[in-house]
């Protein structure tokens, strides 16, 4: 920077004239305060911004066979995009979407990403549900430098300057849950069931260092079906031979309701045996049948029958844009803290530019959350609570715990790899 | 047909380079480079269809498993990528760096043997070709010598696809399981995701589909594909002319497993990925689909279905997220229903006679040449 006379004094009459007006401004009329700021200053990076809009980007699966799970992710970005525009929008703009199906298949997921980013140049995507999916993307919202806001609650071992993930990392959903049943039954035992795949053996692997190093308690067996296994018998022969105090399951998708049916068949009866679930939610309970799977606990961050003010507000809201029948899982609410948490870091930030926002996003606070007071962590992932539900007959879940304080986002835990 | 010894008639030269003005000077020079690699992407699929007009359309041979063969292809190619993407400067953030990432998440501590080959690029391209191929001459020798063809040769290629998946998602420690193999990055140091690299591999892609048809029209104007012709149109009589037809029909299902392997290794490299969403059923079935679509007897007809059918998945699910399966769900039955001969049947029924009248008026009772030999472009 050069010091020479030219620029200060420059500097110093655009002052002036400045201090000169201020007396004036209060004659402006209201409106002119809440004016956008210019879109040259806001987006440098050439994003799909202009004077009164800007676009995002929805990726979820509308078909295939995740759309089940999906639509309820779809349905919680697209009422908070439209809450935030009756609030007034972005920095004075509206948010447009543009909606992607994944197809249920990640190579989609990929391309479809790749054409938000780079032909539609979305100033953020909301989007993807699996694992694998969050996997196909990642690469490419590194490469463009996109950023992705991903509900699921998930394995961990991961974390981007491009992704914000709103759902719990796995310590953040199985340690405080675990501890918790631990206490309440006694528990010296426990028995794993999981489908095959990263996250259940993920998270099985650090519940089972917890149960074993930490709580020095045993793991008695450990089992994994591929996906859209249907045949539980012989696990359930195991459970009743080995009677273990906990049954931990991480079973995803159509498999549960098959599990949870024999398991029912098999007379093993959840109000008298302790079952403890990490992956299912009122949304699968809709498929499962309250009626199979009342009396099992389930560890997650939100649950539909919260009390609190937020949550009520938000369960109203969501009923009366897509039907009173609609059920609300974990990771509905957490699909509704994206657009939202993204919102706040815009503002935060004052620029829609995604190396800004990556930026800004360490200690953005989101007091209105349904699941309550959240906070982004430095590594891009959510302070949040970890709570305990037990499941009804009609679907919804009776909140018997919740942890004192927010849990810590630790997706690269010590002594649990 | 009267050039029975050259590789392809006139009218087969000028459909090959209105394809290759299409590939080569249309596509890149009107389109941005995301659509270019989603065009290069759709080629891939091409191969495959051009290796099933070969042994369905020719042969009679109905697989309705090439999925397994791209997937192998396409998994040796992502093998050796992944291991360059895994140096341990790359992954000192995993317990054991070196390996790929997802070894690491499940715990695997040491790279298996299988994979050490993969760190040679010129085994990898062997592996590519050899792999399927000898897969291909395994079972293609334990059925048709045998005499198993038609729809229990079909359900059987189903099977293997269905097997192959399931170990492939059941071994998630060596394969990647579910996820795949994903975050491809270079390839001998030279980074294949920027734009210009994107445009080379499409270039590199559209290269190898041409030599691929080039070997499917020597095949066809061939004694031998003479012989294949026959071989599903009468099968016995070719059998007591003294033919051996099981050995012909193992080298048309080989070569159309080779073609849908380097189909599979160009996905790999211009998509920077693999999964096993590619080797199953479903997959399978879609790229009989595009064949069909092109019309299952003709060369070029094939590529042309594979573009047609992928360019309405694209744009379909880009307008209509919800709705668009059942758009293209539509678009196959009316196929089907209209054209069964696909694309390249309706160019020689409808287009090519009136364009031959146009152009020589005089010979007007000129009869339009046989639609085996046509496939020119369908626009």
């Amino acid at each position: 920077m050069s010091l020479s006379d030219g620029p200060i004094s420059d500097t110093r009459r655009r002052l002036l004239m400045g201090m000169a007006i201020l007396p004036f401004a209060g004659l402006l009329p209201r409106t002119a305060y809440a004016a956008a700021p210019p879109t040259s200053a806001v987006n440098t990076t050439g994003l799909a911004v202009t004077d009164t809009e800007v676009t995002v980007g929805i990726l979820h699966s509308a078909t295939g066979t995740m759309a089940i799970s999906e639509t309820g992710s779809i349905q919680a970005e697209k009422l908070a995009i439209e809450q935030i525009n009756a609030a007034g929008g972005v920095l004075g703009r509206k948010i447009k979407f543009i909606q992607e199906d994944g197809a249920s298949d990640w190579p989609t997921f990929a391309e479809k990403a790749k054409k938000l980013l780079v032909n539609d140049k979305v100033a953020s995507i909301m989007g993807c549900w699996t694992s694998a999916s969050r996997k196909a993307v990642l690469p490419v919202v590194e490469q463009y430098n996109g950023m992705l806001y991903y509900p699921t609650f998930y394995e961990g071992l991961e974390q981007s300057k491009n992704v914000i993930y709103t759902g719990q990392e796995a310590t953040q959903q199985i340690l405080a849950g675990i501890n918790w049943i631990t206490k309440e039954k006694g528990a010296k035992s426990f028995y794993f069931i999981g489908s095959d795949y990263i996250w259940p053996r993920t998270s099985n692997k650090i519940a089972r260092k917890h149960i074993e190093n930490f709580l020095k308690l045993k793991v008695v067996g450990e089992e994994y079906f591929p996906l859209g296994h249907t045949q539980f018998n012989s696990v359930i022969n195991k459970i009743k031979l080995t009677k273990p105090d906990v049954i931990f399951t991480d079973v995803v998708g159509g498999s549960n309701v098959a599990f949870y049916k024999q398991l029912k068949a098999a007379g093993i009866d959840l109000s008298k045996q302790a079952l403890l679930t990490i992956s299912v939610t009122e949304d699968e309970i809709d498929g499962i049948g309250g009626e199979n799977i009342a009396g099992a606990y389930a560890c997650m961050k939100y649950f539909q029958s919260l009390k609190n003010e937020n949550n009520v507000k938000f369960v109203d809201a969501f009923h009366k844009m897509w039907g009173e029948k609609t059920v609300i899982g974990d990771v509905t609410q957490a699909a509704y803290l994206g657009p939202w948490l993204w919102k706040l870091t815009v503002e935060k930030a004052g620029s829609f530019d995604v190396d800004k926002i990556a930026a800004a996003s360490a200690g953005v606070e989101f007091p209105g959350a349904p699941e309550g007071y959240v906070r982004i962590h430095p590594n891009h992932h959510l302070w949040s609570k970890t709570r305990v539900g037990r499941a009804r007959t009609d679907g919804q879940f009776d909140v018997l715990f919740e942890t004192a304080d927010l849990v810590e986002p630790d997706p690269f835990p010590k002594g649990y790899q | 047909m009267i050039e029975n010894t050259r590789f392809a008639s006139r009218s087969e030269l000028v459909g090959i380079a209105a394809l290759a003005l299409l590939l080569v000077v249309v596509l890149p020079l009107t389109l941005d480079v995301f659509r270019l690699n989603l065009v290069g992407k759709y080629l891939t699929y091409a191969f495959v269809a051009l290796g099933l007009v070969l042994c369905w359309g020719y042969g009679g041979i109905l697989s309705l498993g090439q999925g397994v063969f791209f997937g192998l292809g396409g998994y040796c190619m992502a093998m050796f990528l992944k291991l360059e993407a895994s140096s341990p400067e790359n992954t000192k953030i995993q317990s054991t760096p070196g390996i790929p990432d997802f070894m690491d998440w499940n715990q695997i501590t040491e790279l298996p043997l299988f994979w050490q080959p993969f760190h040679s690029l010129t085994f990898t391209i062997a592996a590519i070709i050899l792999v399927p191929g000898v897969f291909a001459f395994i079972i293609g020798a334990a059925m048709f010598k045998r005499r198993v063809g038609g729809t229990y040769f079909a359900i059987i290629t189903q099977a293997i696809a269905a097997i192959l998946t399931i170990l492939i998602v059941g071994q998630q420690g060596y394969t990647g399981g579910i996820n795949g193999m994903t975050d491809l990055r270079t390839l001998k140091g030279w980074d294949i995701r920027p734009d210009h690299a994107k445009v080379v591999l499409y270039f590199v892609c559209v290269a190898c589909l041409f030599g691929c048809i080039f070997v499917a029209q020597l095949i066809r104007h061939s004694k031998l594909g003479r012989i294949l012709v026959a071989m599903r149109d009468k099968e016995d009589r070719v059998r007591f002319s003294g033919y051996s037809v099981a050995n012909f029909k193992i080298f048309a299902f080989c070569v159309a497993a080779v073609f849908a392997a380097i189909g599979g290794a160009m996905f790999a490299l211009q998509v920077g990925f693999m999964s096993p969403s590619f080797v199953g059923i479903v997959p399978s079935i879609e790229m009989v689909i595009y064949a069909a679509v092109g019309g299952r007897l003709s060369i070029l007809g094939a590529v042309y279905g594979t573009l047609l059918v992928n360019f309405a998945k694209t744009s379909f699910s880009e307008s209509f997220p919800e709705l668009w399966l059942f758009g293209l769900g539509g678009l196959f039955i009316a196929v089907v229903l209209a054209f069964p001969n696909g694309v390249a049947g309706l160019w020689s029924d409808y287009v090519q006679p009136r364009l031959v009248r146009l152009v020589t008026p005089r010979k007007a009772g000129w009869s339009a040449p046989n639609a085996v030999a046509e496939g020119a472009p369908a626009e």
